[in-house]
């Protein structure tokens, strides 16, 4: 049997594995802070992904060379790793940790309200205790 | 609920790995992803831009609709943070602080908002968390911030020639104020840049990025067209998108950074920002 082709994609096996490790840690865990980390190990393996679909077999970064840059027409596409992948990642990477930001404020305001970071907790305490702020001084 | 989970996990598993059979090899050039649009992009860019580095060609004027609305988005959850955290200061927070006056060991009690006195030498917070100043690492770090910032700005300035450009620099200017929150408190960074300046950099980045695009209109082209500087600057069309391009990564940088630094204050503090980490 010829393993060739199959070794020439474990790469997208090796994301396919991590992103779908955050897909558990997003489903199956409880805590919200580790729904999060699981969040964040997802983006990474799309960031991965695309940056590996740009790349190409001898080619170089996605920077002009000073000859290229200096001579008339006659770029050789081939010579150059496809610089998309890099612009959409780039953004996402920013945009992600912009993102964390928030999820991890709604983290605090949820702690700040119900004390805990558990999500069975917090749906119990929803049904059947809906009493206001946690930290609220109790007279 | 977690069996559930795990068969629907092994289920996308074997079609995703089914699906990847069918991928091009990992560094074809001849793969779909590289061929159509891409090429367009590195044989034109430089004809186009006069850039380089065809990442920052790309980001900034061919896609720089979708650089707008990223950067529109990180201004947005700096906002969404703001207001998740911030205006629910008054819940939970004790009203009274104590500070340590650093030279002379006198203790301060003041009620939250108060200004501390002008005097020489540093406050410092004391609460059951409290631990001693570290003098190598204030040291340590107040002489790599300005590098920081130094090295924040090259790579932007840079970008058109080396890995770099707005987001980038950013982050790194961002990290310098972070550090500084870090190593010191989060009061000695608002000391230095205060929370309304920082508001309004972001703003300003956003609105510097829209206007670039927003003065085409005025120039009767098409929005987002860098080529109206040739007619306002006197220079030719490739010229001038790479000026547009600078303009635009300038106001990237301005909102990344004022940004993330706001996050981290808000997050830090618990949306007080008055003490952090």
């Amino acid at each position: 049997m010829d393993f060739a082709p199959l070794l020439g994609k474990a790469n997208f096996w090796a994301y396919f594995f991590i992103m779908l490790t955050g897909l558990y840690g997003m489903a199956v865990k409880r805590n919200l802070v580790k729904k999060i980390i699981g969040l964040g190990i997802f983006q990474t393996a799309i960031m991965l992904f695309y940056v590996s679909i740009g790349s190409k077999e001898g080619a170089t970064i996605p920077i002009l060379t000073a000859a290229d840059a200096a001579g008339r027409g006659g770029i050789d596409a081939a010579a150059y790793i496809n610089p998309l992948p890099h612009v959409l990642m780039l953004t996402a990477i920013v945009v992600s940790v912009a993102t964390l930001g928030v999820a991890l404020a709604l983290t605090l305001r949820l702690w700040r309200r119900y004390g805990t970071l558990e999500e069975d907790e917090i749906l119990a305490r929803l049904r059947g205790d809906p009493g206001g702020e946690a930290c609220t001084p109790r007279s | 609920m977690r069996t559930l989970t795990l068969v629907a996990l092994t289920l996308t598993a074997a079609f995703l790995f089914r699906a990847a059979l069918d991928f091009p090899a990992w560094g074809d050039p001849a793969s779909p992803a590289g061929l159509h649009v891409s090429r367009f992009f590195i044989e034109r860019s430089y004809d186009d831009a006069r850039t380089p580095n065809l990442v920052t060609a790309t980001l900034a004027d061919y896609r720089s609709y979708d650089t707008m609305f990223e950067t529109v988005v990180v201004f947005c959850a700096a906002l969404a943070c703001f207001f998740i955290i911030r205006a629910a200061r008054e819940a939970c927070v004790a009203n009274v602080f104590h500070y340590r006056h650093a030279p002379t060991g006198l203790v301060l009690t003041l009620r939250r908002g108060c200004p501390l006195p002008r005097l020489r030498g540093r406050f410092e917070q004391i609460d059951s968390e409290w631990t001693p100043r570290s003098v190598i690492l204030e040291t340590v770090s107040r002489g790599m911030i300005p590098f920081l910032q130094l090295f924040a700005i090259y790579v932007l300035a840079h970008g058109h020639y080396s890995p770099g450009g707005g987001f980038q620099a950013g982050v790194i200017f961002g990290a310098s104020y972070i550090l500084l929150a870090v190593s010191h408190d989060l009061r000695t960074l608002t000391d230095h840049v205060a929370e309304r300046t920082m508001h309004l950099l972001a703003a300003a980045g956003v609105s510097l990025y829209v206007g670039i695009g927003a003065l085409a209109l005025w120039a009767g082209m098409q929005f987002m067209d860098y080529g109206w500087m040739t007619l306002a600057f006197g220079m030719d069309g490739p010229g001038a998108h790479s000026l547009g391009i600078l303009l635009v990564e300038l106001g990237v940088a301005l909102t990344v950074c004022a940004s993330l630094t706001t996050i981290f204050k808000l997050v830090s503090s618990e949306g007080t920002i008055m003490e952090g980490l």
